[in-house]
């Protein structure tokens, strides 16, 4: 019988979502295939974990390591490893993730079979894994053909797929494996967690953000956009390219690598609309979009739409803002 | 310390509007203005603070077109010493896995003691080149770096994890790192040393250096081969506001009063 693996990614404790995602994507696969799908665990004290895991899948693969306590991709690949080449699976899921893009293109390389990263979507097709993918941010998408071989490897982008518990649950079978570790791994060794400086600002808590992002063009303009978000009582946040030139402190930063908001209104001004961004600000209850590029993906996610040069709209939309503030006060 | 980093000239398009070309694989080029690919721009910079701070060398290699020559010279102005350039047709069409072989056939003959590359590229966005590189030179990797602090034999790095949160390992040295944007902050580079690069050799490598066959590179030798490229499907579009940026300024001023939100 065929065989899919998914790995599940977990941290501090937590499962992380991405997992379930894939569970959820490579049943359906799995189904489409006659494959039996695999859900693919490694850690310290997860064997609850796994039995959350055993809800979505036929069998549950549970390593059980303290050297396996935080993530550490050598040590992940040195194990996988040896369960791809025993149990030759047809295709290996992982997220597209900090620790998936530390994982999957050295274990390919390693094994010798094709990977396909930042996948949004994946089929066999006549026996071929064809694979969707974005690129150049996000403007356009590829369908794309891996290269033939016993087992693929492919990275999943996070929050693609919706994920679905199947309905009985897989009651899956979990088989503990004893880890092959005979010492902890010497090339590279995990120390701790850093979390980021406090800072003075909780977006998160925001009814109103106006983000700004590379359009902005100069750190010179961001007070424009200040004006503004004050004028209507909002909170200045950014996507990435503005936290990393440094105009911005991270606490600002909307994204999967910042925070997830979820405003009454966001207000995103030349913003193009990478998907980091776009997940962290989706769910807002109405996004205006101000931006010269109409091909812009941010218009995509958009309640309404403005197509020209932002500095024209900003400083006419502030005036226009506080001219109904002031009939309001009179 | 000698360094190498690798990058990729690649086009800029955050702000352009791609149309596709007339293969249905590509966007058309044409009008679109190429530099140093974002992240290996802060790589470049990594790797000449290191220099400056420690001594050593710097070596930028990138695979491309004699046009990708001006990000070797960028790299160069910015404080690189030597610059390599993989070329020959039977390159084009090769994705991250062959592109890694590309840079371990080049590199291996070099005497190094850290190797950065960017994250990913803004074009193909695999992210893969580094650890599949580090692999093959048999080193370590470390991927999505926002810190390094360099030590005896190893360096203690800060990975950028989801949400805000990162976490520090330790590599052993030598190893490859691929670094995320926001690491530093890239320095401009002045006119003079624009001029002092133009005048510095580029070395350059074609298949028959690299001791690699045809069939290592290029689309045989890649993992993956592009079928077709569209434009994203629209599930949703917003509604376009009409008229001057004045106009549309008061259709979004009433929006926002008739919601309750000025």
């Amino acid at each position: 019988m065929a065989k899919i693996f998914v790995l599940a990614e977990h941290r501090q404790g937590q499962v992380r979502d991405v997992t379930f995602e894939m569970l959820t994507k490579g049943r359906e696969i799995a189904e489409k295939t006659g494959a039996d799908l695999i859900a693919v665990i490694f850690g310290k004290n997860v064997k609850e974990h796994a039995k959350n895991l055993a809800e979505y899948a036929k069998q549950v693969l549970l390593v059980e390591d303290s050297k396996l306590e935080n993530f550490n991709s050598e040590a992940y690949r040195r194990i996988l490893s040896a369960f791809i080449t025993e149990h030759k699976p047809s295709l290996v899921l992982m997220g597209h993730t900090s620790y998936g893009v530390d994982l999957a293109p050295r274990l390919a390389a390693a094994l010798n079979l094709p990977l396909a990263t930042d996948c949004i979507d994946l089929a066999f097709e006549n026996g071929v894994l064809t694979v969707t993918k974005q690129m150049y941010g996000g403007k356009v998408n590829v369908k794309t053909n891996v290269k033939k071989a016993e087992t693929h490897i492919a990275t999943v982008r996070q929050a693609t797929f919706a994920p679905q518990k199947p309905e009985p649950p897989a009651n899956g079978q979990i088989m503990e494996i004893p880890s092959l570790l005979a010492e902890e791994i010497q090339e590279k060794r995990f120390i701790q967690y850093v979390l980021p400086p406090p800072g003075g600002v909780d977006i998160t808590a925001a009814e109103k953000l106006v983000g700004i992002g590379r359009g902005i063009k100069d750190v010179a303009n961001i007070p424009m956009v200040e004006d503004l978000a004050k004028t209507m009582g909002a909170v200045l946040s950014c996507s990435r390219p503005i936290v990393d030139k440094g105009w911005l402190p991270t606490d600002r930063q909307v994204g999967t690598s910042g925070k997830t908001v979820k405003p009454k209104l966001y207000i995103a001004v030349g913003i193009s609309g990478a998907f980091q961004h776009i997940l962290g600000m989706k769910s807002a209850d109405l996004i205006i979009a101000i931006n010269k590029d109409p091909k812009a993906p941010i218009f995509s996610f958009s309640d309404y739409g403005v197509v020209d040069d932002l500095f024209k709209v900003v400083p006419a939309l502030k005036s226009k803002v506080s001219e109904i503030q002031a009939k309001k006060g009179a | 310390m000698d360094i190498i980093i690798c990058a990729k000239h690649v086009p800029e398009t955050a702000e352009a509007e791609l149309k596709i070309d007339t293969t249905g694989k590509n966007v058309e080029k044409t009008g679109l203005v190429y530099d140093i690919n974002e992240w290996d721009d802060y790589a470049l910079e990594e790797a000449v603070r290191i220099k400056e701070k420690q001594g050593g060398t710097v070596t930028a290699i990138t695979i491309g077109a004699e046009d990708s020559d001006s990000t070797l010279r960028k790299c160069m102005a910015r404080g690189a010493d030597k610059a390599i350039r993989m070329t020959d047709p039977k390159f084009n069409g090769s994705d991250g896995y062959a592109t890694a072989k590309l840079l371990h056939s080049a590199i291996k003959n070099l005497h190094y003691d850290l190797i950065l590359t960017g994250a990913q590229a803004g074009d193909d966005g695999s992210g893969m080149v580094g650890p599949i590189l580090a692999e093959l030179l048999k080193i370590p990797h470390v991927t999505m770096v926002k810190k390094i602090e360099l030590g005896a034999g190893a360096a203690k790095v800060n990975r950028e994890l989801e949400g805000g949160l990162e976490e520090q390992v330790e590599v052993k040295l030598p190893a490859v790192i691929s670094v995320q944007t926001g690491i530093n902050e890239p320095r401009y580079v002045s006119i003079m040393g624009i001029r002092k690069a133009m005048q510095k050799e580029i070395k350059v490598m074609t298949l028959a250096d690299t001791g690699l066959g045809e069939n290592d590179v290029g689309p045989s030798g890649s993992w993956i081969s592009i079928e077709k490229m569209y434009v994203p499907p629209v599930e949703k579009q917003a509604e376009f506001l009409k008229g001057s940026p004045e106009e549309m300024a008061t259709r979004i001023a009433e929006i926002l009063k008739a919601k309750g939100l000025i």
